[in-house]
Protein backbone atom coordinates (compact mmCIF):
# COMPACT_ATOMS: atom_id res chain seq x y z
CA UNK A 1 0.00 0.00 0.00
CA UNK A 2 2.60 2.56 1.33
CA UNK A 3 4.87 1.83 -2.15
CA UNK A 4 2.56 2.75 -4.63
CA UNK A 5 2.35 6.25 -2.95
CA UNK A 6 6.07 6.05 -2.60
CA UNK A 7 6.79 5.46 -6.13
CA UNK A 8 4.27 8.47 -7.16
CA UNK A 9 6.43 10.74 -5.11
CA UNK A 10 9.27 8.68 -7.30
CA UNK A 11 8.07 9.22 -10.47
CA UNK A 12 6.93 13.03 -9.67
CA UNK A 13 10.28 14.30 -8.71
CA UNK A 14 11.70 12.44 -12.15
CA UNK A 15 9.10 14.17 -14.18
CA UNK A 16 9.77 18.16 -12.47
CA UNK A 17 13.51 17.09 -12.66
CA UNK A 18 12.91 16.21 -16.19
CA UNK A 19 11.19 19.65 -17.20
CA UNK A 20 13.79 21.08 -15.04
CA UNK A 21 16.22 19.95 -17.41
CA UNK A 22 14.62 21.48 -20.41
CA UNK A 23 14.65 24.75 -18.87
CA UNK A 24 18.39 23.88 -18.17
CA UNK A 25 18.93 23.49 -21.61
CA UNK A 26 17.56 26.15 -22.75
CA UNK A 27 19.47 28.22 -20.56
CA UNK A 28 23.07 27.20 -20.94
CA UNK A 29 22.41 27.34 -25.06
CA UNK A 30 21.17 31.18 -24.84
CA UNK A 31 23.51 32.46 -21.56
CA UNK A 32 26.42 30.84 -23.68
CA UNK A 33 25.54 32.26 -27.00
CA UNK A 34 25.05 35.37 -25.41
CA UNK A 35 27.71 35.98 -23.15
CA UNK A 36 30.35 34.43 -25.69
CA UNK A 37 28.54 36.60 -28.52
CA UNK A 38 28.54 39.81 -26.57
CA UNK A 39 31.74 40.32 -25.77
CA UNK A 40 32.66 39.94 -29.47
CA UNK A 41 29.63 41.97 -30.56
CA UNK A 42 30.61 45.64 -32.08
CA UNK A 43 28.87 47.92 -34.45
CA UNK A 44 31.48 46.82 -37.23
CA UNK A 45 30.90 43.24 -37.12
CA UNK A 46 27.15 43.76 -38.44
CA UNK A 47 27.70 46.68 -40.83
CA UNK A 48 31.02 45.87 -42.75
CA UNK A 49 32.30 43.55 -45.30
CA UNK A 50 35.42 41.16 -44.26
CA UNK A 51 38.42 43.48 -44.37
CA UNK A 52 41.59 42.73 -45.94
CA UNK A 53 43.03 40.96 -42.98
CA UNK A 54 40.14 39.80 -42.20
CA UNK A 55 40.51 35.60 -41.17
CA UNK A 56 43.51 36.70 -38.97
CA UNK A 57 41.72 38.69 -36.64
CA UNK A 58 42.34 42.24 -38.34
CA UNK A 59 39.42 44.92 -39.19
CA UNK A 60 35.80 44.16 -40.85
CA UNK A 61 32.35 42.24 -39.49
CA UNK A 62 30.37 39.78 -41.55
CA UNK A 63 27.84 41.99 -43.54
CA UNK A 64 28.22 39.74 -46.31
CA UNK A 65 26.41 36.86 -44.12
CA UNK A 66 23.94 38.97 -43.07
CA UNK A 67 22.55 40.05 -46.40
CA UNK A 68 23.17 36.84 -48.50
CA UNK A 69 21.27 34.60 -45.77
CA UNK A 70 18.83 37.40 -46.51
CA UNK A 71 18.71 37.08 -49.99
CA UNK A 72 18.71 33.59 -49.86
CA UNK A 73 15.89 33.20 -47.75
CA UNK A 74 13.87 36.15 -48.50
CA UNK A 75 13.94 34.90 -52.12
CA UNK A 76 13.27 31.24 -51.07
CA UNK A 77 10.45 32.16 -49.12
CA UNK A 78 8.54 34.12 -51.43
CA UNK A 79 8.96 31.65 -54.17
CA UNK A 80 7.95 29.29 -51.56
CA UNK A 81 4.89 30.93 -50.87
CA UNK A 82 3.82 31.04 -54.57
CA UNK A 83 3.82 27.06 -54.86
CA UNK A 84 2.24 26.09 -51.17
CA UNK A 85 -0.49 28.63 -50.84
CA UNK A 86 -2.15 26.71 -53.73
CA UNK A 87 -1.12 23.35 -52.78
CA UNK A 88 -3.05 24.22 -49.17
CA UNK A 89 -5.76 25.85 -51.39
CA UNK A 90 -6.04 22.75 -53.47
CA UNK A 91 -5.98 20.08 -50.43
CA UNK A 92 -8.37 21.97 -48.10
CA UNK A 93 -11.29 23.25 -50.36
CA UNK A 94 -10.93 21.32 -53.93
CA UNK A 95 -10.65 18.13 -52.25
CA UNK A 96 -12.99 16.55 -50.63
CA UNK A 97 -12.55 15.02 -46.82
CA UNK A 98 -11.01 12.08 -46.75
CA UNK A 99 -9.64 12.32 -49.81
CA UNK A 100 -6.92 9.36 -50.94
CA UNK A 101 -4.76 11.92 -52.61
CA UNK A 102 -4.72 14.24 -50.02
CA UNK A 103 -3.79 11.61 -47.65
CA UNK A 104 -1.05 10.68 -50.08
CA UNK A 105 -0.17 14.16 -50.70
CA UNK A 106 0.25 14.47 -46.83
CA UNK A 107 2.41 11.40 -46.09
CA UNK A 108 4.59 13.17 -48.87
CA UNK A 109 5.33 15.78 -47.90
CA UNK A 110 5.73 14.90 -43.72
CA UNK A 111 8.05 12.68 -45.72
CA UNK A 112 9.72 15.78 -47.30
CA UNK A 113 9.84 17.80 -44.12
CA UNK A 114 12.10 14.71 -42.47
CA UNK A 115 14.48 14.69 -45.50
CA UNK A 116 17.68 15.83 -43.97
CA UNK A 117 18.89 19.04 -45.63
CA UNK A 118 22.50 17.73 -46.35
CA UNK A 119 20.65 15.30 -48.61
CA UNK A 120 18.65 18.30 -50.04
CA UNK A 121 21.57 19.41 -50.51
CA UNK A 122 23.62 16.71 -52.34
CA UNK A 123 20.45 16.74 -54.51
CA UNK A 124 20.78 19.96 -55.39
CA UNK A 125 24.03 20.10 -56.11
CA UNK A 126 23.98 17.20 -58.82
CA UNK A 127 20.70 19.52 -60.48
CA UNK A 128 22.92 22.17 -60.81
CA UNK A 129 26.25 20.13 -62.04
CA UNK A 130 23.48 18.85 -64.50
CA UNK A 131 22.92 22.54 -65.41
CA UNK A 132 26.16 23.71 -65.54
CA UNK A 133 25.92 26.05 -62.31
CA UNK A 134 28.20 26.79 -60.26
CA UNK A 135 27.96 27.54 -56.53
CA UNK A 136 25.88 30.62 -56.35
CA UNK A 137 23.19 32.35 -54.79
CA UNK A 138 20.44 31.08 -57.71
CA UNK A 139 22.29 27.65 -56.09
CA UNK A 140 21.29 28.26 -52.48
CA UNK A 141 17.99 29.85 -53.80
CA UNK A 142 16.83 26.82 -55.24
CA UNK A 143 18.09 24.13 -52.76
CA UNK A 144 16.33 26.84 -50.04
CA UNK A 145 12.98 26.87 -51.93
CA UNK A 146 12.67 22.71 -52.17
CA UNK A 147 13.19 22.98 -48.50
CA UNK A 148 10.87 25.71 -47.08
CA UNK A 149 8.25 24.23 -49.86
CA UNK A 150 7.29 20.90 -47.64
CA UNK A 151 7.73 22.81 -43.98
CA UNK A 152 5.44 25.84 -45.57
CA UNK A 153 2.82 23.60 -46.46
CA UNK A 154 2.55 21.38 -43.79
CA UNK A 155 2.09 23.83 -41.42
CA UNK A 156 -0.11 26.22 -43.19
CA UNK A 157 -2.27 22.76 -43.69
CA UNK A 158 -2.24 22.73 -40.02
CA UNK A 159 -4.01 26.09 -39.97
CA UNK A 160 -6.29 25.05 -42.80
CA UNK A 161 -7.46 22.33 -42.24
CA UNK A 162 -9.04 23.86 -38.56
CA UNK A 163 -11.29 26.53 -41.14
CA UNK A 164 -14.95 25.59 -40.04
CA UNK A 165 -16.41 23.69 -43.05
CA UNK A 166 -19.70 25.42 -43.30
CA UNK A 167 -18.01 28.88 -44.55
CA UNK A 168 -17.36 26.99 -47.64
CA UNK A 169 -21.02 25.98 -47.42
CA UNK A 170 -22.18 29.53 -46.93
CA UNK A 171 -20.55 30.76 -49.98
CA UNK A 172 -21.30 28.08 -51.83
CA UNK A 173 -24.89 28.87 -51.42
CA UNK A 174 -24.40 32.17 -52.46
CA UNK A 175 -22.60 30.56 -55.67
CA UNK A 176 -19.61 31.10 -55.27
CA UNK A 177 -16.98 28.77 -56.98
CA UNK A 178 -14.68 26.60 -55.40
CA UNK A 179 -11.86 29.25 -56.77
CA UNK A 180 -14.42 32.70 -55.45
CA UNK A 181 -13.92 31.30 -51.63
CA UNK A 182 -10.19 32.37 -51.86
CA UNK A 183 -11.04 34.98 -50.62
CA UNK A 184 -13.27 33.95 -47.82
CA UNK A 185 -10.30 31.65 -46.78
CA UNK A 186 -7.45 33.42 -47.17
CA UNK A 187 -8.88 36.43 -45.02
CA UNK A 188 -9.77 33.41 -42.44
CA UNK A 189 -6.07 31.55 -42.36
CA UNK A 190 -4.11 34.97 -43.01
CA UNK A 191 -2.57 35.36 -39.54
CA UNK A 192 -1.88 31.16 -39.21
CA UNK A 193 -0.50 31.72 -42.58
CA UNK A 194 1.75 34.86 -41.28
CA UNK A 195 2.48 32.34 -38.55
CA UNK A 196 3.83 29.56 -40.36
CA UNK A 197 5.84 31.40 -42.84
CA UNK A 198 7.60 33.18 -39.95
CA UNK A 199 8.42 29.76 -38.12
CA UNK A 200 9.28 28.03 -41.26
CA UNK A 201 12.08 31.32 -42.37
CA UNK A 202 13.72 30.82 -39.02
CA UNK A 203 14.00 27.62 -39.82
CA UNK A 204 15.21 27.95 -43.05
CA UNK A 205 17.31 31.22 -42.16
CA UNK A 206 19.73 28.77 -39.66
CA UNK A 207 19.71 25.75 -42.10
CA UNK A 208 23.51 25.21 -43.25
CA UNK A 209 23.43 21.88 -44.64
CA UNK A 210 21.78 23.01 -47.11
CA UNK A 211 23.54 26.21 -48.08
CA UNK A 212 27.07 24.47 -48.01
CA UNK A 213 28.00 23.37 -51.38
CA UNK A 214 25.10 25.12 -53.18
CA UNK A 215 25.52 28.57 -52.49
CA UNK A 216 28.84 28.67 -51.26
CA UNK A 217 31.21 31.20 -49.57
CA UNK A 218 32.55 34.92 -50.11
CA UNK A 219 33.46 38.17 -48.75
CA UNK A 220 31.32 40.54 -50.73
CA UNK A 221 27.74 41.26 -51.30
CA UNK A 222 26.49 39.44 -54.59
CA UNK A 223 25.05 41.65 -57.20
CA UNK A 224 23.67 38.74 -59.66
CA UNK A 225 22.03 35.31 -59.19
CA UNK A 226 25.22 33.71 -60.41
CA UNK A 227 27.85 34.92 -57.62
CA UNK A 228 28.57 32.71 -54.43
CA UNK A 229 26.44 34.21 -51.27
CA UNK A 230 27.82 33.87 -47.66
CA UNK A 231 25.26 32.93 -45.21
CA UNK A 232 25.10 33.27 -41.27
CA UNK A 233 24.93 29.82 -40.17
CA UNK A 234 28.44 28.79 -42.39
CA UNK A 235 29.88 32.15 -41.01
CA UNK A 236 29.44 30.55 -37.39
CA UNK A 237 30.93 27.33 -38.44
CA UNK A 238 33.72 28.58 -40.65
CA UNK A 239 34.80 31.14 -38.95
CA UNK A 240 34.54 28.92 -35.51
CA UNK A 241 37.04 26.27 -37.23
CA UNK A 242 39.82 29.05 -37.36
CA UNK A 243 42.59 28.55 -35.13
CA UNK A 244 42.82 32.27 -34.06
CA UNK A 245 40.92 33.90 -31.31
CA UNK A 246 39.63 36.89 -32.89
CA UNK A 247 38.16 34.96 -35.90
CA UNK A 248 36.56 32.43 -33.24
CA UNK A 249 34.75 35.80 -31.35
CA UNK A 250 33.47 36.31 -34.25
CA UNK A 251 32.11 33.14 -35.18
CA UNK A 252 30.39 33.80 -31.43
CA UNK A 253 29.06 37.41 -32.33
CA UNK A 254 27.70 36.01 -35.89
CA UNK A 255 25.87 32.93 -33.60
CA UNK A 256 24.41 35.33 -31.44
CA UNK A 257 23.09 37.71 -34.13
CA UNK A 258 21.68 34.08 -36.19
CA UNK A 259 20.22 33.27 -32.39
CA UNK A 260 18.47 36.52 -31.99
CA UNK A 261 16.83 36.58 -35.58
CA UNK A 262 15.27 33.10 -35.57
CA UNK A 263 14.15 34.11 -31.45
CA UNK A 264 13.06 37.22 -32.76
CA UNK A 265 11.01 35.57 -35.67
CA UNK A 266 9.94 33.00 -33.37
CA UNK A 267 8.31 35.49 -30.74
CA UNK A 268 6.44 37.62 -34.00
CA UNK A 269 4.85 34.50 -34.90
CA UNK A 270 3.44 33.42 -32.02
CA UNK A 271 2.48 36.96 -31.28
CA UNK A 272 0.79 37.61 -34.60
CA UNK A 273 -1.74 34.08 -33.66
CA UNK A 274 -2.41 35.80 -30.68
CA UNK A 275 -3.38 39.15 -32.16
CA UNK A 276 -4.40 38.77 -35.44
CA UNK A 277 -7.07 35.79 -34.70
CA UNK A 278 -9.62 38.58 -33.30
CA UNK A 279 -11.56 38.65 -36.21
CA UNK A 280 -11.47 34.37 -36.88
CA UNK A 281 -14.77 32.78 -36.73
CA UNK A 282 -14.83 29.93 -34.25
CA UNK B 1 -21.32 32.86 -66.32
CA UNK B 2 -19.82 30.25 -68.24
CA UNK B 3 -16.40 32.17 -67.65
CA UNK B 4 -16.16 31.96 -63.99
CA UNK B 5 -16.83 27.62 -64.14
CA UNK B 6 -13.93 28.01 -66.40
CA UNK B 7 -12.02 29.47 -64.36
CA UNK B 8 -13.06 27.73 -61.55
CA UNK B 9 -11.50 24.32 -63.26
CA UNK B 10 -8.30 26.17 -64.92
CA UNK B 11 -7.30 27.09 -61.56
CA UNK B 12 -8.09 23.65 -60.38
CA UNK B 13 -5.68 22.14 -62.84
CA UNK B 14 -3.07 24.19 -62.11
CA UNK B 15 -3.01 23.68 -58.50
CA UNK B 16 -3.09 20.30 -59.08
CA UNK B 17 -0.50 19.75 -61.30
CA UNK B 18 1.77 22.05 -58.64
CA UNK B 19 0.66 19.72 -56.07
CA UNK B 20 1.78 16.68 -58.18
CA UNK B 21 4.79 18.14 -59.18
CA UNK B 22 6.22 18.93 -56.10
CA UNK B 23 4.77 15.39 -54.63
CA UNK B 24 7.33 13.99 -57.59
CA UNK B 25 10.33 16.24 -55.80
CA UNK B 26 10.20 12.72 -53.02
CA UNK B 27 11.18 10.50 -56.54
CA UNK B 28 13.42 12.46 -58.68
CA UNK B 29 15.32 12.96 -55.55
CA UNK B 30 15.48 9.51 -55.11
CA UNK B 31 16.54 8.44 -58.87
CA UNK B 32 18.59 11.26 -59.15
CA UNK B 33 20.91 10.25 -56.05
CA UNK B 34 20.83 6.50 -57.27
CA UNK B 35 22.06 7.51 -60.61
CA UNK B 36 24.76 9.67 -59.09
CA UNK B 37 26.24 6.78 -57.19
CA UNK B 38 25.23 4.03 -59.58
CA UNK B 39 29.17 3.78 -60.66
CA UNK B 40 30.15 2.94 -57.18
CA UNK B 41 27.55 -0.03 -56.81
CA UNK B 42 29.18 -1.52 -60.20
CA UNK B 43 32.94 -1.31 -59.04
CA UNK B 44 32.48 -2.61 -55.28
CA UNK B 45 29.00 -4.12 -54.57
CA UNK B 46 26.88 -3.85 -51.89
CA UNK B 47 28.01 -5.70 -49.51
CA UNK B 48 31.79 -4.17 -49.72
CA UNK B 49 30.31 -0.85 -49.78
CA UNK B 50 28.30 -1.63 -46.43
CA UNK B 51 30.42 -3.94 -44.44
CA UNK B 52 34.08 -3.24 -45.42
CA UNK B 53 35.47 -0.16 -42.75
CA UNK B 54 38.71 0.48 -44.76
CA UNK B 55 38.31 4.16 -45.98
CA UNK B 56 40.69 4.89 -48.40
CA UNK B 57 39.29 6.94 -51.53
CA UNK B 58 42.65 7.85 -52.47
CA UNK B 59 43.20 4.34 -53.32
CA UNK B 60 39.62 3.43 -54.20
CA UNK B 61 38.61 1.66 -51.26
CA UNK B 62 34.91 2.82 -49.91
CA UNK B 63 34.01 1.28 -46.99
CA UNK B 64 31.64 2.78 -44.85
CA UNK B 65 31.04 0.57 -41.78
CA UNK B 66 32.62 3.34 -40.05
CA UNK B 67 30.63 6.46 -41.04
CA UNK B 68 27.76 4.05 -40.71
CA UNK B 69 28.85 2.99 -36.97
CA UNK B 70 29.10 6.44 -35.77
CA UNK B 71 25.87 6.98 -36.63
CA UNK B 72 24.06 4.32 -35.27
CA UNK B 73 26.41 4.85 -32.47
CA UNK B 74 25.64 8.77 -31.81
CA UNK B 75 21.83 8.09 -32.29
CA UNK B 76 21.68 5.46 -29.86
CA UNK B 77 23.21 7.62 -26.99
CA UNK B 78 20.81 10.32 -28.45
CA UNK B 79 17.58 8.85 -28.10
CA UNK B 80 18.83 7.39 -24.51
CA UNK B 81 19.37 10.74 -23.43
CA UNK B 82 16.32 12.19 -24.90
CA UNK B 83 13.42 9.60 -24.72
CA UNK B 84 13.25 9.29 -20.99
CA UNK B 85 13.64 13.06 -19.87
CA UNK B 86 10.93 13.80 -23.38
CA UNK B 87 8.49 11.13 -22.29
CA UNK B 88 8.56 12.72 -17.76
CA UNK B 89 8.30 16.04 -19.18
CA UNK B 90 5.49 15.08 -21.35
CA UNK B 91 3.46 13.05 -18.96
CA UNK B 92 4.19 15.87 -16.25
CA UNK B 93 2.79 18.69 -18.85
CA UNK B 94 -0.07 16.59 -19.70
CA UNK B 95 -1.70 14.57 -16.59
CA UNK B 96 0.21 16.84 -13.61
CA UNK B 97 0.81 19.98 -14.27
CA UNK B 98 -1.63 23.52 -13.92
CA UNK B 99 -2.19 25.81 -17.17
CA UNK B 100 0.38 28.32 -15.88
CA UNK B 101 3.66 25.98 -15.49
CA UNK B 102 2.37 24.86 -19.09
CA UNK B 103 2.62 28.63 -20.13
CA UNK B 104 6.46 28.45 -18.96
CA UNK B 105 7.21 25.23 -20.49
CA UNK B 106 6.02 25.52 -23.76
CA UNK B 107 7.89 28.63 -24.89
CA UNK B 108 11.32 27.24 -23.67
CA UNK B 109 10.40 24.17 -25.64
CA UNK B 110 9.27 26.75 -28.89
CA UNK B 111 12.74 28.48 -28.47
CA UNK B 112 14.62 24.56 -28.44
CA UNK B 113 12.41 24.01 -31.67
CA UNK B 114 13.36 27.29 -33.13
CA UNK B 115 17.29 27.35 -32.49
CA UNK B 116 19.55 26.19 -35.73
CA UNK B 117 21.90 23.00 -35.82
CA UNK B 118 25.00 25.34 -35.90
CA UNK B 119 24.08 27.46 -32.42
CA UNK B 120 23.40 23.89 -31.10
CA UNK B 121 27.03 23.00 -32.47
CA UNK B 122 28.38 26.02 -30.93
CA UNK B 123 26.53 25.89 -27.58
CA UNK B 124 28.42 21.86 -27.88
CA UNK B 125 32.00 23.29 -28.18
CA UNK B 126 31.97 25.59 -25.65
CA UNK B 127 29.96 23.90 -22.81
CA UNK B 128 29.56 19.86 -23.79
CA UNK B 129 33.31 19.56 -24.63
CA UNK B 130 35.04 21.08 -22.29
CA UNK B 131 32.64 19.18 -19.67
CA UNK B 132 33.78 16.24 -20.81
CA UNK B 133 37.61 16.79 -21.48
CA UNK B 134 38.32 18.15 -18.32
CA UNK B 135 35.79 16.71 -16.30
CA UNK B 136 34.02 13.52 -16.73
CA UNK B 137 36.41 11.56 -19.58
CA UNK B 138 39.72 11.81 -16.98
CA UNK B 139 37.35 9.46 -14.66
CA UNK B 140 37.15 6.48 -17.17
CA UNK B 141 39.96 7.04 -19.73
CA UNK B 142 43.25 8.41 -19.87
CA UNK B 143 42.86 11.01 -22.21
CA UNK B 144 39.94 12.44 -24.11
CA UNK B 145 39.75 15.93 -26.67
CA UNK B 146 35.96 15.67 -25.09
CA UNK B 147 35.23 15.77 -29.21
CA UNK B 148 33.77 12.30 -28.90
CA UNK B 149 30.52 10.21 -29.97
CA UNK B 150 29.45 11.28 -26.31
CA UNK B 151 29.40 14.68 -27.01
CA UNK B 152 27.89 14.29 -30.22
CA UNK B 153 24.85 11.71 -28.85
CA UNK B 154 24.36 14.58 -26.27
CA UNK B 155 24.06 17.94 -28.43
CA UNK B 156 21.76 15.45 -31.01
CA UNK B 157 19.46 14.34 -27.69
CA UNK B 158 18.63 17.61 -26.92
CA UNK B 159 17.98 18.41 -30.27
CA UNK B 160 15.41 15.91 -30.76
CA UNK B 161 13.92 16.78 -27.78
CA UNK B 162 11.28 19.37 -28.24
CA UNK B 163 10.05 17.38 -31.31
CA UNK B 164 10.03 14.13 -29.09
CA UNK B 165 8.19 16.35 -26.16
CA UNK B 166 5.14 17.39 -28.68
CA UNK B 167 5.08 14.12 -30.23
CA UNK B 168 4.20 12.49 -26.92
CA UNK B 169 1.92 15.43 -25.61
CA UNK B 170 -0.27 14.78 -28.73
CA UNK B 171 -0.18 11.10 -28.19
CA UNK B 172 -0.87 10.93 -24.84
CA UNK B 173 -3.89 13.84 -25.08
CA UNK B 174 -5.20 11.62 -27.36
CA UNK B 175 -6.14 8.76 -24.56
CA UNK B 176 -10.02 9.71 -23.51
CA UNK B 177 -10.35 10.96 -19.97
CA UNK B 178 -12.87 8.18 -18.65
CA UNK B 179 -10.23 5.56 -19.03
CA UNK B 180 -8.06 7.57 -16.58
CA UNK B 181 -11.53 8.07 -14.20
CA UNK B 182 -12.25 4.40 -14.37
CA UNK B 183 -9.10 3.99 -13.22
CA UNK B 184 -8.61 6.25 -10.61
CA UNK B 185 -11.75 4.99 -8.97
CA UNK B 186 -10.37 1.60 -8.93
CA UNK B 187 -7.71 3.10 -6.23
CA UNK B 188 -5.10 3.61 -8.82
CA UNK B 189 -2.48 6.52 -8.31
CA UNK B 190 -1.77 9.37 -10.55
CA UNK B 191 1.53 7.53 -12.02
CA UNK B 192 -0.05 3.95 -11.58
CA UNK B 193 -3.29 5.41 -14.46
CA UNK B 194 0.20 6.78 -16.29
CA UNK B 195 2.16 3.94 -16.21
CA UNK B 196 -0.34 0.69 -16.81
CA UNK B 197 -3.40 2.44 -18.53
CA UNK B 198 -2.17 5.50 -20.77
CA UNK B 199 0.80 4.65 -21.62
CA UNK B 200 -0.09 0.73 -22.52
CA UNK B 201 -3.20 2.57 -24.84
CA UNK B 202 -0.58 4.37 -26.93
CA UNK B 203 2.58 2.47 -26.98
CA UNK B 204 2.25 2.21 -30.73
CA UNK B 205 2.41 5.81 -31.56
CA UNK B 206 5.10 6.15 -28.62
CA UNK B 207 7.41 3.80 -30.84
CA UNK B 208 6.79 5.99 -34.22
CA UNK B 209 7.11 9.22 -32.36
CA UNK B 210 11.11 7.65 -31.14
CA UNK B 211 11.10 6.45 -35.16
CA UNK B 212 10.13 9.62 -35.83
CA UNK B 213 12.89 11.24 -33.53
CA UNK B 214 15.59 8.88 -35.06
CA UNK B 215 15.17 9.39 -38.70
CA UNK B 216 15.59 13.12 -37.61
CA UNK B 217 18.67 12.82 -35.66
CA UNK B 218 19.98 10.64 -38.58
CA UNK B 219 20.38 13.71 -40.68
CA UNK B 220 21.47 16.01 -38.58
CA UNK B 221 24.61 16.99 -39.58
CA UNK B 222 26.07 20.85 -38.83
CA UNK B 223 25.71 20.23 -35.00
CA UNK B 224 27.03 17.10 -34.96
CA UNK B 225 30.03 17.71 -36.82
CA UNK B 226 31.39 20.44 -34.96
CA UNK B 227 31.09 18.22 -31.81
CA UNK B 228 31.92 14.42 -33.22
CA UNK B 229 36.04 14.52 -33.38
CA UNK B 230 35.28 13.13 -37.27
CA UNK B 231 38.12 10.25 -37.21
CA UNK B 232 37.12 7.52 -39.72
CA UNK B 233 37.31 4.66 -37.43
CA UNK B 234 34.15 2.05 -35.49
CA UNK B 235 34.19 3.97 -32.31
CA UNK B 236 35.73 2.16 -29.87
CA UNK B 237 33.98 3.70 -26.51
CA UNK B 238 31.66 6.86 -25.42
CA UNK B 239 34.87 8.83 -25.43
CA UNK B 240 36.39 8.30 -28.79
CA UNK B 241 35.48 10.54 -31.86
CA UNK B 242 33.29 8.93 -34.56
CA UNK B 243 32.15 9.98 -37.96
CA UNK B 244 28.31 9.93 -38.86
CA UNK B 245 27.21 9.92 -42.35
CA UNK B 246 25.86 13.57 -42.70
CA UNK B 247 29.09 14.73 -41.28
CA UNK B 248 31.14 12.81 -43.93
CA UNK B 249 29.42 14.16 -46.90
CA UNK B 250 29.42 18.02 -45.64
CA UNK B 251 32.81 17.42 -45.15
CA UNK B 252 34.53 16.19 -48.31
CA UNK B 253 32.22 17.99 -50.88
CA UNK B 254 35.09 20.78 -51.82
CA UNK B 255 37.19 17.19 -52.76
CA UNK B 256 35.19 14.98 -53.97
CA UNK B 257 34.73 16.45 -57.77
CA UNK B 258 38.75 15.57 -58.11
CA UNK B 259 37.64 12.14 -58.70
CA UNK B 260 34.55 10.69 -59.93
CA UNK B 261 34.37 7.43 -58.16
CA UNK B 262 34.82 9.58 -54.83
CA UNK B 263 31.90 11.70 -56.03
CA UNK B 264 29.33 8.60 -56.81
CA UNK B 265 30.34 7.22 -52.79
CA UNK B 266 29.38 10.60 -51.27
CA UNK B 267 26.73 10.40 -53.32
CA UNK B 268 25.78 6.87 -51.92
CA UNK B 269 26.55 7.96 -48.61
CA UNK B 270 23.25 10.83 -49.40
CA UNK B 271 21.48 7.49 -50.91
CA UNK B 272 22.04 5.52 -47.63
CA UNK B 273 20.88 8.43 -45.77
CA UNK B 274 17.63 9.30 -47.99
CA UNK B 275 16.42 5.87 -47.93
CA UNK B 276 16.34 4.87 -44.17
CA UNK B 277 14.85 8.44 -43.52
CA UNK B 278 12.23 7.92 -46.30
CA UNK B 279 11.67 4.20 -44.64
CA UNK B 280 11.46 5.39 -40.85
CA UNK B 281 9.22 8.59 -41.90
CA UNK B 282 6.69 6.60 -43.77
CA UNK B 283 6.25 3.93 -41.08
CA UNK B 284 5.63 6.25 -38.53
CA UNK B 285 3.57 8.48 -40.06
CA UNK B 286 1.10 5.91 -40.71
CA UNK B 287 1.21 4.77 -37.64
CA UNK B 288 0.78 8.86 -36.28
CA UNK B 289 -1.75 9.57 -38.88
CA UNK B 290 -3.99 6.96 -37.02
CA UNK B 291 -3.44 7.67 -33.55
CA UNK B 292 -4.51 11.32 -34.81
CA UNK B 293 -7.69 10.02 -36.40
CA UNK B 294 -8.99 8.01 -33.16
CA UNK B 295 -8.74 11.99 -31.51
CA UNK B 296 -10.98 13.13 -34.16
Amino acid sequence: MKLKFAEERLFKVLMIGATLAVFAFVGSIIYSILSKGWGAMSWDMITKLPGGGFYVGKEGGFLNAIVGSVYVVGASAALGLLVSIPVVFYLNVYLKRGSRFAYVARLAYDVLFGIPSIVYGAFGFTIMIYFGLKTSLLGGIIVITLLIIPIFIRSMDEVARQFPREILDAAYSLGATRLETIRVVLRQIAPGIATATLLSVGRAIGDAAGVMFTAGYTDSIPTSLSQPAATLPLAVFFQLSSPIKEVQDRAYAAALVLTLIVLVLSILGRYVTNRFSKHKLK
Amino acid sequence: MRFRVLKDKVAGGVMFSLTALSLLLVVVMGAGLYMKSAPIFDEHGLGELLFSSSWKPMRGEFGFLPFIAGTIWVTVIAVVIAVPISLLTAVFLVEYARPVTRKYVFPALDILAALPSVIYGVWGTLLIVPFISDWLAPRFVDFSTGYTMLAAGIVLGVMILPLLVSLFIEIITSVPGELREASISLGATRWQTTKSVVIRDVRPGLAAAVVLAVSRALGETIAVLMVCGNLPEIPRSLFSACYPIPALIANNYGEMLSLPSYEAALMFAALILFVVVLLFNLISRVILYRVEKNVA
